[in-house]
C-alpha cells in the first residue's frame, strides 16, 4: 500500500500506534490525509477516526460515527433491518441483564425467537474472535459466555446455510467490485479458516449466475448507503438456497495487502492495486 | 492484527503443514504482551536475576580468549569442553553420562524436532502425558504421529494407562514424559511411578524420553532419582540450560546410547550444520565457575520458590471453591482445573481486558480437552504482580460463575 502511494506520486510514511504514541507523531509531522490502515476493535470502532476528528486531520474511510455503529452488531443489525436490508432473523442477549436482572431465564425464548442451528457472536469484535456455532440448545449458555469474554452483549443470530460471498465497495461513488466467494473447507468460517493458510478456498469472481451478483451488489450498496460507509468496504452475506442473499456483516476496514480479498476483487475488474488506492485516495480528498 | 489473505500456495504445502492452524490465544496473546497486563502465561526464565557483571566478564572473556573458535563453525556434536560440563551439570542429578553420548542442540527444543526426526514415521504412536508439554507436541505433530494419551495425577503419570494400552497391543515409538515439576501441571512423578514406568518400558521395548528442565530448580521435598539413571540404556535424557543460567544461548543437549547420538548429530548437521560455538562457549565458561554458577542458581531457585509462595496463597485467598490446582515443589507451573462449562480459551478475551493473562489449557492437549483447565507461570512477575494478578483472575471467575449460573439456570 506504502508502494502504491509513492508510486502515485504522493509523500507516505507510517505512523504505528502500536511504536509511539499517536497524537504526538501526528503532530511532529501533520499530513494532509491520514489513511486508516488499522484493523481489530480501536482502529474499525470510530475511536481513531474520532481522534483525527478532534485533531482536525482528514481521513480515508467511513466517519466516526458511522464506525461506530457498523462495527457494534447489535447496532448495525438493528440499522440494517430499518433499512429493510435482509439479514438474518437475532436476539441480543447483554452481560449485565444476564448478571443483574436473571435474563437468563429468558434464554429459551432466545432459541424460539432465532431457531437452530445458530451463531453466537461478540456484538463488537473483529475476525470472527468469540463467534461460536451452536446445534443444540444445551449449546448455547457457554456459546453465550464464550461470545460475552470478547464483549458486554451478544448477538444470536440464525445460521443461514449458503455461499458465502464478500462484496468490495471502493471509490467516491462506492463501485462495487466483482464478489469473491469464501469456501471454509471446515464448513465454518471462524479464526482459524480465516487465518491458517489453506483452511479455505476463494473464488473470484464468485460462482454465481449474473443475475444473482448484480442483486447481491446492489444490496451491498444499500448496505453501504444505509450505514454511511465511505471509500473502501466490505460487506459480507450469506446466498441462501433459494438466492436469496442475507447480510451478515460489514467491515469498514478491509486488508489492502496483495491478497487480501478487496484488492483481488479490483485486480479481477482489471484495477490494480496502486488504481484501487487512487480511487479511494481521491474519495477522501474530494470531502472538504 | 492481519487481515485474513488468500494464499497462493494453497495446494502446494506439505500434508505436515495441515496441523499448523492459527490459533485465537495467538491474537489475544498480542494484546498480554503490554506492560498493564499482569502475564501469568509466558514461562519466560527471570534472567535480570543474573549477575550482569559476571554474565559480561563470561562473555568477555570468551572473546579474548577463543575467539578464533568462538566466531567460527564447529562440529555437529557441539564443542567438547562444554559436553564435559554438562555431565557434571547431569551428575548434580545423579545421571551418570559419558560427553561422547551427549549432543548439544538449539535449546532442548531442538531435540525433541530431532528425536521426532529420528523415531516417527506418518501414523506411528507415540505416548504423551496429559497434559503435555505443548512444545513437544508440535514439534512431534511435524512428523505425523498419534498421540496415545496418558493421563496424570499429584503423582505424574498415571503409568497403569501404559500398561494397559500395551496390553492392549499398542506399542509406542516411545514415550515422553517431563518428570519433575512438569510443564503445565507441575506435578512431579513419585518414585514408585518412575520404577514402575522404566520396569515397563524396558520389559516391552519401548524407549522413554525423559525431559527435564526443571530437576534443578526445586524448592522443597527431597530429589527423585532420574529415569535415564534407573536404566541408562533405555532411556533419552535430555537437558537444556535455559531454566538455570539461559534461554539466549540456546543450549540443550541430548544423553543417548551412541547409536541414537549418531543419528542426532546427522540430523542436526542437515538441520543447521552446528550450534552457535559463541554461546557454547560462553555457557561452557559461566559452569566453569562453580562458585559463580552455584550462587546464581541458587538465587534464582529462593526467587521462584517465593514467587511460587505469593502465587498459591493468593490461590487460596481468591479462587472459587469449585478451582482445585497443583502446589508445585519446583519449576515455573501452577496448573488449575476448573467445573467442565468453563471455557478458558474463550475467557482469556476476558481477562486480557481485565489486565491479567493465562495460558488456557486445551493447548496441552493434543485432542480436544482441557477446555477447564489453565497454566499459570510464576516464574516471571514479581511477588506483588502475582498477586494482584491472581486477585484479578479470581474476581473474573467468581463473575464467570454467576454468569453461568444465571444461563442455565442453576
Amino acid at each position: 500500500m506504502m508502494a502504491s502511494l509513492v508510486d502515485l506520486g504522493h509523500e507516505a510514511w507510517i505512523v504505528d500506534p502500536a511504536e509511539s504514541p499517536l497524537v504526538e507523531s501526528l503532530g511532529e509531522r501533520p499530513p494532509e490525509l491520514c489513511w486508516l490502515a488499522l484493523h481489530g476493535k480501536e482502529g474499525e470502532d470510530g475511536t481513531v477516526q474520532r481522534l483525527l476528528d478532534l485533531l482536525g486531520l482528514r481521513y480515508t474511510g467511513t466517519a466516526a460515527f458511522d464506525c461506530e455503529i457498523a462495527f457494534d452488531k447489535v447496532l448495525a443489525k438493528d440499522a440494517l433491518a430499518r433499512a429493510g436490508v435482509p439479514t438474518p432473523r437475532w436476539v441480543v442477549v447483554e452481560g449485565w441483564a444476564l448478571r443483574d436482572l436473571g435474563a437468563g431465564a429468558a434464554l429459551g425464548e432466545v432459541v424460539g425467537r432465532v431457531g437452530l442451528p445458530c451463531v453466537v457472536k461478540p456484538s463488537r469484535s473483529g475476525s470472527a474472535l468469540g463467534v461460536g456455532f451452536v446445534d443444540r440448545a444445551a449449546d448455547l449458555p457457554q456459546a453465550v459466555m464464550a461470545a460475552l469474554s470478547y464483549s458486554g452483549a451478544a448477538v444470536v443470530e440464525a445460521k443461514v446455510e449458503g455461499r458465502e460471498l464478500a462484496a468490495g465497495l471502493a471509490g467516491e461513488t462506492l463501485e462495487a467490485l466483482p464478489l469473491v466467494e469464501i469456501t471454509p473447507k471446515s464448513g465454518a468460517y471462524d479464526y482459524a479458516a480465516r487465518y491458517t493458510a489453506g483452511a479455505t478456498e476463494y473464488f473470484c469472481p464468485a460462482r454465481v449466475d449474473d443475475g444473482t451478483a448484480a442483486t447481491v451488489s446492489q444490496l451491498a450498496r444499500r448496505v453501504a448507503e444505509a450505514l454511511g460507509l465511505r471509500d473502501l468496504t466490505r460487506v459480507d452475506l450469506i446466498v441462501d438456497d433459494r438466492d436469496r442473499p442475507w447480510v451478515l456483516e460489514v467491515n469498514v476496514s478491509p486488508g489492502m495487502t496483495e491478497t487480501s480479498l478487496v484488492p483481488m476483487a479490483a485486480q479481477a475488474a482489471g484495477m490494480a492495486l496502486t488504481d484501487l488506492c487512487d480511487v479511494i485516495l481521491r474519495a477522501a480528498l474530494a470531502r472538504p | 492484527m492481519a487481515e485474513f489473505s488468500i494464499d497462493r500456495f494453497v495446494d502446494r504445502y506439505a500434508e505436515r503443514t495441515a496441523g499448523m492452524s492459527a490459533s485465537e490465544v495467538r491474537a489475544l496473546f498480542a494484546v498480554a504482551s503490554r506492560p498493564e497486563v499482569v502475564s501469568l502465561a509466558g514461562g519466560m526464565p527471570f534472567v535480570e536475576r543474573l549477575p550482569a557483571q559476571d554474565v559480561m566478564e563470561v562473555a568477555a572473556e570468551v572473546m579474548r580468549d577463543a575467539r578464533g573458535t568462538a566466531l567460527q563453525y564447529g562440529g555437529g556434536q557441539g564443542q567438547l569442553a562444554l559436553r564435559e560440563r554438562l555431565t557434571m551439570l547431569m551428575a548434580e542429578e545423579g545421571v551418570d553420562a559419558d560427553p561422547d553420548d551427549v549432543v548439544v542442540t538449539t535449546g532442548a527444543q531442538q531435540a525433541l524436532d530431532l528425536l521426532g526426526k529420528i523415531f516417527i514415521d506418518p501414523g506411528d504412536t507415540v505416548a504423551v502425558e496429559a497434559p503435555s508439554y505443548v512444545g513437544a507436541l508440535t514439534a512431534f505433530a511435524a512428523y505425523q504421529p498419534r498421540f496415545l494419551t496418558l493421563e496424570t495425577d499429584e503423582d505424574g503419570m498415571i503409568v497403569e494407562q501404559l500398561e494397559q494400552a500395551i496390553v492392549r497391543g499398542e506399542r509406542p515409538t516411545f514415550v515422553y514424559t517431563v518428570p519433575n515439576f512438569g510443564n503445565p501441571a507441575g506435578v512431579t512423578m513419585s518414585r514408585d511411578r518412575r520404577e514402575h514406568l522404566v520396569r515397563l518400558c524396558r520389559e516391552s521395548g519401548i524407549p522413554i524420553v525423559e525431559d527435564n528442565p526443571y530437576g534443578l530448580l526445586r524448592f522443597d521435598g527431597e530429589p527423585l532419582r532420574c529415569l535415564r539413571s534407573l536404566d541408562p540404556h533405555n532411556v533419552i535424557y535430555l537437558g537444556t540450560v535455559s531454566k538455570t543460567f539461559s534461554p539466549g544461548v540456546r543450549v540443550g543437549w541430548v544423553l543417548a546410547d551412541p547409536s541414537v547420538v549418531q543419528r542426532i548429530v546427522l540430523a542436526k548437521e542437515a538441520a543447521d550444520l552446528c550450534g552457535s560455538n559463541l554461546t557454547m562457549l560462553i555457557t561452557e565458561r559461566w559452569f566453569s565457575g562453580e562458585e559463580r554458577w552455584r550462587a546464581a542458581l541458587a538465587d534464582l531457585v529462593a526467587t521462584y520458590r517465593s514467587r511460587r509462595d505469593a502465587m498459591l496463597s493468593a490461590i487460596d485467598e481468591h479462587f472459587p471453591e469449585a478451582a482445585t490446582w497443583t502446589r508445585p515443589e519446583g519449576g515455573f507451573y501452577v496448573w488449575v482445573s476448573l467445573p467442565e462449562w468453563f471455557d478458558t480459551t474463550a475467557m482469556l478475551a476476558a481477562a486480557v481486558e481485565r489486565r491479567v493473562a493465562y495460558v488456557p489449557g486445551s493447548a496441552f492437549y493434543p485432542d480436544d480437552r482441557g477446555r477447564d483447565r489453565m497454566r499459570l507461570a510464576f516464574c516471571y512477575p514479581t511477588e506483588e504482580r502475582i498477586t494482584e494478578g491472581i486477585a484479578r483472575l479470581g474476581s473474573l471467575l467468581a463473575d464467570e460463575e454467576q454468569l453461568y449460573r444465571s444461563l442455565s439456570g442453576s
